[in-house]
């Protein structure tokens, strides 16, 4: 691996120093001071959690601001040239020849109302004199649309956006950013949305095209595993600043920010089974910045000094700099330690699903599904997006009721509305939304909300409901001060989590969980994780949980049902099915996923 | 001191709890939304306050029919040489009352039929927004006359029929809105406990479209005053010799050309009374959704139906 630190001036290269991005109105700093460089043919991965500042850097470098924002510093010099410095026609000259930007969302990247081939040649034809004497626009389109892997044929350039899937559009996207040879590519998490194998093809063609055309990328995203395998080095964002900055595989391998290290460990991994350490808290909002180190407030090795003064980026190792007066020692980093995931006794079913057939309006979406979910045990749903699984776990909670077939509930059959079920099995199977934004009375107080349940349930006094919510807020985890905020005073992760609680409250025996982390971030998604895991263990919570992400699978759930088209492919105990796949469809998914372990395995 | 405020507003991290009072603080900052209050306020007192400060009962003989203003009586006399000051300060109670009145019934029927159509759905959800789309197809007064016509004008007629005429737009409105609202996890969530529906709706649903119900409320006030006055002025739903506004309109047409006063006056005061609520409704709905939507609400729906 490269060693940047110790980079003279180059006169090829992108050098990013001093770039802040401010509030129009109060000037409240957003982006603080992030400087790093990167030399042709390579990709610096910048990862941040959401809030962090991430996507306002990387629309910086093109000198663009959100809404209500302006770059109020910096300086982005590729080859010596200062993109911010440039005046307005040359800056617009400078946007897709010299630098260029594939969006988070390639449908809206794309004009719905144009062909893909046209839009291809618009991103030539804009900037003269960007191709070679002697090569037609037409050449360059195709040359393009081969490199990223897409038939270079007249039908699908003939195409219009809406006609291609999600994973073929972020491709035209990537050839359009590619195709006038840019020096430098920035992508907005452009394969967030897409699945696994997608994921896999598109990361792979951007960096075979960096390498090839000696561009220099720059990637964010908030999944550290994609980031690994992309990656030559990568940067932290926290709190609009740059937290830690290094070789990739050097960082990931001996984090030396707190704030870094705890990203690892809570990051689950799709080939060991560990618990995940999660961060309490939250990080400051921009305007509520403290004085000193952002990350003070939910640092474990935090001290005074820590919150008088902000700290510097000092450099911590080979090319490796963080911003921390108290780093992780060197060397003592070892995601290895984490504690296997305990093993969870088989005490045979609870809800028996049989011969289960959903349709939507004609179609038929799930075939003769059969599932076992046994008691106190966690039994994962996993499958692509289309694949059935959130339509399953709604024909069991009764918000679906297109669906014929057997359900029990320990040897009681269940119907498919609520209105067909009784009291008690309404009780015993609560359900947990995918989105906490929607999932709470945006109008009642987190107390309020937790209780709603039980007013329905019980009979319980004003009193005796006060006492369960503050018992259930302990039992997530969240103080009982949290009874008197109101939802949108919460991060997602703790609406997530007070979700959980409202379902809790009526001691249920099964909790259906619909891709209840996708939304978190990953230092939240550990926590919840993790709770799951404790009341799974403490009160002998049996969980079908739906998710699309395989290394929390596999952190967990015991048991794991593979869905692929509505039917299931696969399924058995967590060790079994994921250690040795016996369905290609299970074994690609697999190959595909990308994984921090993997990464740790070729840097040592 | 006032930015700060705007800005706290903004922040979004106050409670959801405070919607309607802090639009009705937005409200109170705009000179849109002080200049309609001070109007719909400086109306309502003259209307209940009134009756305390005549200086004559309403049939008191003060001059010769259609009299100029003179000593005594300030906005001259009308047909009947009854003093048109002191039957403006009579005639606004009962107009109001009735208005309030059947604003409010108009409230609940819109508001129950369009929640309900929006959380049934199906079959329910067809036939009552059909019914409603069929209401609207009339023109408001059209409709309220066509009703006063054939059966008559008893005071709570007129407020059902009122409220009737209107009651199809607020359904419209709410509709809409609970559509959206139903659809929200949270309401599922406590569908799916088995929670009646009535209790999801009053608990869950309602509270969150208590915003734009009071923009409507506003709106339709108006409306109901304008419709009701309008009726009197045609002889609908007042005795002959009470004071009203509308009915003064009618009747001292005819001494224009000598009084003025006695057609301006009532003229006046109702027009004042309209605007101001309007632009305080207008104000409130801006602060309440912002300047977009506001236009789509009070204006859009408004005017059109405008008798």
């Amino acid at each position: 691996m490269s060693t940047l630190g110790a980079v003279a001036p180059a006169t090829t290269g992108l050098r990013v120093s001093g770039l802040t991005v401010v509030g129009k109105s109060r000037r409240t700093p957003i982006v603080e001071d992030v400087a790093f460089e990167l030399r042709p043919g390579q990709v610096l991965g910048m990862v941040g959690e959401s809030g962090s500042g991430k996507s306002t850097v990387a629309v910086a470098l093109l000198g663009l601001a959100r809404r209500g924002l302006q770059i109020a510093a910096g300086e982005v010099r590729i080859d010596e040239r200062d993109v911010l410095a440039l005046p307005p026609g040359q800056l617009r000259e400078a946007r897709g020849s010299l630098i260029s930007y594939v969006p988070q969302d390639p449908g809206a990247g794309l004009n719905p109302g144009h062909r893909v081939g046209w839009q291809l040649r618009e991103a030539l034809t804009v900037h003269r004199g960007v191709l070679p004497a002697g090569q037609s626009v037409d050449d360059r389109v195709l040359e393009v649309l081969a490199e990223v892997g897409l038939p270079a044929d007249p039908e699908l350039l003939g195409r219009y956006p809406h006609q291609l899937s999600g994973g073929q559009q972020q491709r035209v996207a990537i050839a359009m950013a590619f195709a006038a040879r840019p020096r430098v590519i920035v992508l907005d998490e452009p394969t967030t949305g897409l699945d696994v194998t997608t994921q896999r093809r598109v990361l792979d063609t951007v960096r075979e095209l960096t390498a090839r055309h000696q561009v220099m990328s720059v990637y964010i995203s908030h999944d550290l595993a994609v980031v690994a395998q992309i990656a030559d080095r990568v940067a932290v964002m926290y709190a609009g600043r740059l937290a830690e900055i290094g070789p990739a595989a050097q960082l990931f391998a001996d984090p030396r920010h707190p704030y870094t290290a705890g990203l690892i460990a809570a990051a689950p991994s799709a080939v060991r089974a560990t618990t995940l350490e999660g961060i309490e808290g939250r990080p400051p909002r921009p305007g509520a910045w403290p004085a000193g180190c952002g990350f003070a407030d939910r640092c474990h090795r935090v001290q005074p000094d820590c919150r008088a003064t902000l700290p510097e980026l000092v450099t911590v190792g080979a090319g490796q700099e963080a911003r921390c007066f108290h780093p992780v020692e060197r060397g003592t980093f070892k995601i290895a330690d984490r504690p296997a995931a305990p093993q969870v006794p088989d005490r045979g079913t609870v809800l028996e699903v049989r011969n289960l057939v959903a349709h939507y309006g004609a179609r038929e979406v799930l075939h003769e599904v059969d599932i076992d979910l046994r008691a106190g045990r966690c039994t994962a749903v996993v499958g692509e997006s289309g694949s059935g699984k959130t339509t399953l776990a709604r024909c069991l909670v009764g918000l679906h009721d297109r669906w014929h077939g057997s359900v029990t509930f320990e040897d009681v059959a269940i119907g498919p509305r609520p209105k067909d079920r009784s009291t008690e099995l309404r009780r015993q199977i609560q359900y947990v939304f995918q989105n906490p934004y929607a999932s709470l009375n945006p109008r009642m107080s987190v107390g309020q909300n937790i209780e709603e349940p039980l007013r329905h349930f019980t009979r319980l006094d004003r009193r005796a409901r006060r006492d369960r919510v503050e018992s259930v807020l302990s039992e997530v985890a969240l103080s009982t001060a949290y009874a008197d905020r109101m939802p949108d005073q919460l991060s997602g992760g703790e609406r997530q989590r007070v979700a959980v609680g409202r379902a809790l409250t009526v001691e249920p025996e099964v909790l259906v969980c619909d891709e209840i982390t996708s939304a978190l971030d990953v230092s939240v998604q550990a926590l919840l994780v993790e709770q799951l895991r404790r009341l799974q263990h403490e009160r002998g919570l049996s969980l079908l949980f739906i998710t699309h992400n395989l290394a929390v699978v596999r952190s967990l759930a015991q048991d794991v049902v593979v869905l692929e088209g509505g039917r299931v492919v696969e399924h058995g105990p967590v060790e079994t099915v994921l250690s040795d796949p016996s369905h290609s469809y299970t074994q690609k998914l697999l190959a595909d996923l990308p994984d921090l372990g993997r990464t740790e395995a070729v840097a040592s | 001191m006032t930015t700060e405020a705007v800005d706290a507003g903004r922040r979004g991290n106050r409670r959801e709890r405070g919607a309607i009072r802090r639009a009705l603080r937005g409200a109170l900052r705009s000179w849109r939304g002080r200049i309609g209050l001070v109007m719909a306020l400086a109306v309502l007192a003259l209307a209940f306050l009134g009756p305390l400060v005549a200086p004559h009962a309403a049939t008191d003989f003060v001059a010769l029919p259609s009299s100029p203003r003179g000593p005594g009586y300030p906005l001259g006399s009308d047909g009947l040489g009854q003093d048109v000051l002191s039957r403006v300060l009579l005639g606004g109670r009962k107009l109001l009352l009735l208005a309030v009145l059947s604003t409010g019934l108009a409230l609940v029927l819109g508001t129950l039929i369009g929640v309900t159509a929006a959380y049934r759905r199906g079959w329910a959800e067809t036939a009552l927004m059909r019914g409603v789309d069929v209401l609207l197809a009339f023109p408001q007064l059209v409709f309220v006359l066509l009703v006063v016509s054939v059966l008559g004008t008893p005071t709570w007629l007129l407020v059902l029929t009122v409220a009737i005429a209107q009651a199809p737009q607020i359904a419209r409105v709410v509709h809409a809105g609970a559509q959206d609202i139903c659809e929200r996890d949270f309401v599922q969530a406590v569908a799916l406990w088995g929670v009646p529906p009535r209790q999801v709706i009053a608990r869950h649903v309602l509270p969150s479209l208590s915003t734009p119900l009071a923009v409507e409320a506003g709106l339709r006030l108006g409306f109901s005053i304008v419709i009701i006055s309008g009726l009197n002025f045609l002889g609908f739903g007042v005795q002959p010799g009470t004071p009203s506004w509308g009915v003064m309109i009618n009747e001292n047409r005819l001494g224009m050309a000598s009084n003025p006063w006695g057609v301006v006056a009532p003229a006046l005061v109702l027009a004042i009374l309209a605007i101001g609520t309007n632009l305080f409704t207008d104000a409130f709905a801006r602060a309440a959704f912002g300047e977009d939507r506001a236009d789509d609400t009070v204006i859009g729906s408004g005017m059109g139906a405008t008798p």
